[in-house]
């Protein structure tokens, strides 16, 4: 087990920086997320740790020990890659041993752990087979089985679930996550799918253009997001945003009639420049009768849920409402939903900031 | 009902007047002398005395050609060629071949260098070498007395002329095993390597544990290749030896060839023919049925 830092690590591939300045500390035992776009420098971030790529400058520490300059097999550190990286010509059993034979752990010690092993993942039936002859979802758990197998101080995954069918990537990642708290090993996960970084972080760390943008418990960072990146690369449908117009007593939302008076907004804002409105799907109720401006234009129900469209500044935007008697023709914002944004940093603005 | 099935008969004629001049020509270039060499297999003939005419020998040819100690003698001689050629050009160019996987600076230039030697004819790399390996006056003795070594008959006994040929046709070889061998290498994906490298894997271990089985099948092919052209070897030891001294150099591609064009012994030179064609057959079809294996996965 470990606690792992990263201190102003950047990485630069001739003039493209694939991750800049990145600071973090993963705790001891940890289930860290890393969460973003591709080619947001997760996974370069990620192959940095293993120490299959090297750090242009700054630090990797493992328990506060500098380990720049130590290989790969040096860190005590486990990986299992997006691809399948199974060695096709060993049988799964001699798959999930490699790394102890390898460094020549005693027969009778191996043969221990492989018992274990095959127990947690529930892989009697395929010892002996080939790597070829299971299907891409068990054979990413071999390589888990490998990665586990001889307790290391860190566990990376690189968007291990990415290239399963989808109804079997639910059911690992459920094993997942049990299997991580059972060892307790400091894990960290890259993968672009936000469901899956909800369901498995202790803390997701979202990154966009090479930079950290938000540390945070997967809760915090879905109601607390700290910019309009943060905001709308997490939850499903993403949040909508809706420029404020000010307007005599309050701000306007776009070029509706609807205006958020001074009461409703957090103090201080109609001061600042230019201002966005983000408020997600979940946060907007359909209304009947008269007095609200919002007019909704489509729905359609799955199941109890109804999804529903508005336009405001020529922008469609969506809601969701789920209440056993929603009402029909008009939207209305719950206050609580809503967040501000400055339009020009893209930051959130918190009351306060504000 | 009439109309596809007429379609259909003439779709088959299109494709049998399309394919006829391929099917004539093979017929005539593969299955006619095979036959013919067969059914000289079987008669006394003699290519150089027509007028004498075939007589029926049944296995006569083959009964003389296997109890024969000369050429058993020519087997062994060809055998201990082959394995000498085979184990030096794999090893070697497994080795040659690991080296030139990696990125380098000069390596496509190295790559077109290294494949000259097999771009010769063989017999002039025969010719080449044979002024090299001359005992008197040939660059390699000059070496070898240059370091303080003997001279060496290289060619006029028959165990150095064997290893020379066999050193020879390694030189010319060895590039094609080292570039099949690359292609194999390279075609691992990487992040089998990186996982490797992760579970801590020393670099030899991953070679002999990961690299090599799973190039094997490529491997393979370039063994079987090889041991089909070193077992046909026939210029090498025509630019040395001429065979000699005795018959001592001789493969069993040279005894058909002196049977057939010095002793003009037609009909025992087909059975000898035979006999060569069917092994190297064997060693074909274990190729084929290898690549079409490889080919469903």
């Amino acid at each position: 087990m470990a606690r792992i830092d990263l201190k102003d690590l950047t990485i630069r591939f001739g003039g493209f920086t694939a991750v800049d300045n990145v600071n973090l500390t993963v705790n001891d035992g940890e289930f860290a997320v890393y969460l973003g776009p591709s080619g947001c420098g997760k996974t370069t971030t990620l192959r940095a740790i293993a120490g299959l790529e090297q750090a242009t400058s700054g630090d990797i520490l493992f328990d506060g020990k500098r380990v720049n300059d130590l290989k790969p097999s040096e860190r005590n550190i486990a990986m299992v890659f997006q691809f399948v990286s199974l060695y096709p010509n060993l049988s799964i059993a001699e798959n999930i041993i490699f790394p102890l034979k390898a460094r020549g752990m005693a027969k009778a010690e191996i043969a221990r752990k492989l018992d274990w092993v095959t127990g947690v993942f529930k892989l009697g039936d395929e010892l002996k087979r080939r790597p070829a002859a299971l299907p891409p979802g068990a054979r990413q758990k071999v390589a888990l089985a490998r990665a586990v197998i001889r307790d290391p101080a860190v566990l990376l995954l690189d968007e291990p679930l990415s290239a399963i069918d989808e109804q079997f990537r639910e059911e690992m990642r459920w094993e997942l996550g049990h299997l991580q708290r059972e060892l307790g090993v400091t894990t960290i996960y890259v993968t672009h799918d936000q469901r899956e970084a909800m369901s498995l972080a202790d803390r997701i760390v979202l990154m966009n253009h090479s930079k950290i943008v938000q540390v945070a418990e997967p809760d915090r960072i879905f109601f607390q997001p700290s910019s309009v990146f943060a905001g709308q690369f997490i939850g499903s449908p993403s949040m909508n945003l809706i420029d404020l117009v000010p307007v005599a007593g309050g701000l306007r939302l776009g070029d509706s009639p609807v205006v958020l008076s001074q009461s409703e907004l957090p103090p201080g804002i109609t001061a600042r420049g230019a201002v966005k409105l983000g408020i997600r799907p979940r946060d907007l109720r359909l209304v009947s009768g008269e007095g609200h401006a919002l007019a909704v234009e489509d729905t359609f129900s799955v199941g109890r849920e109804r999804f529903f469209t508005f336009t405001v500044s020529d922008q469609i935007l969506q809601g969701t409402d789920h209440r056993t008697q929603p009402g029909a023709g008009s939207v209305t914002l719950v206050p609580e939903g809503m967040m501000f944004f400055d339009a020009e940093t893209g930051l959130r603005i918190t009351e306060a900031a504000a | 009902m009439e109309q596809p099935l007429q379609k259909r008969s003439t779709g088959r004629l299109m494709i049998i007047g399309f394919l006829s001049p391929t099917i004539l020509l093979l017929l005539f270039m593969v299955a006619y002398p095979i036959i013919s060499l067969v059914y000289y297999s079987f008669h006394n003939f003699s290519a150089m005395r027509p007028a004498d005419g075939m007589t029926w020998a049944g296995l006569g040819n083959y009964e003389y050609l296997l109890t024969d100690r000369g050429i058993w003698q020519r087997f062994v001689f060809t055998g201990k060629f082959v394995f000498l050629c085979v184990t030096m050009q794999m090893i070697l160019g497994i080795f040659v071949g690991y080296q030139l996987q990696k990125t380098f600076k000069g390596r496509d230039f190295l790559f077109t260098a290294l494949m000259l030697p097999m771009m010769l004819s063989p017999v002039v790399a025969g010719f080449l070498w044979r002024y090299m390996l001359n005992a008197e006056w040939g660059v390699v003795n000059y070496l070898l007395t240059g370091i303080g070594l003997p001279k060496v008959e290289w060619l006029s006994q028959a165990t150095p002329a064997l290893w020379a040929a066999a050193v020879v046709d390694t030189w010319m070889w060895t590039p094609f095993i080292a570039l099949l061998a690359t292609a194999a290498f390279r075609g691992i994906p990487e992040t089998i390597y990186e996982a490797a490298e992760v579970d801590g894997a020393s670099p030899a271990y991953v070679f002999f544990r990961v690299t090599l089985p799973m190039s094997a099948p490529v491997l393979f092919i370039a063994l079987i290749l090889r041991l089909i052209d070193c077992f046909k070897q026939y210029d090498l030891f025509v630019a040395f030896t001429g065979g000699g001294p005795g018959s001592s150099t001789e493969t069993v591609s040279f005894a058909v060839a002196k049977t057939a064009f010095s002793y003009f012994y037609t009909g025992e030179a087909s059975a000898l023919a035979v006999i060569l064609l069917c092994i190297i057959m064997g060693l074909a079809m274990i190729l084929v049925r290898h690549l079409s294996k490889m080919g469903e996965r």
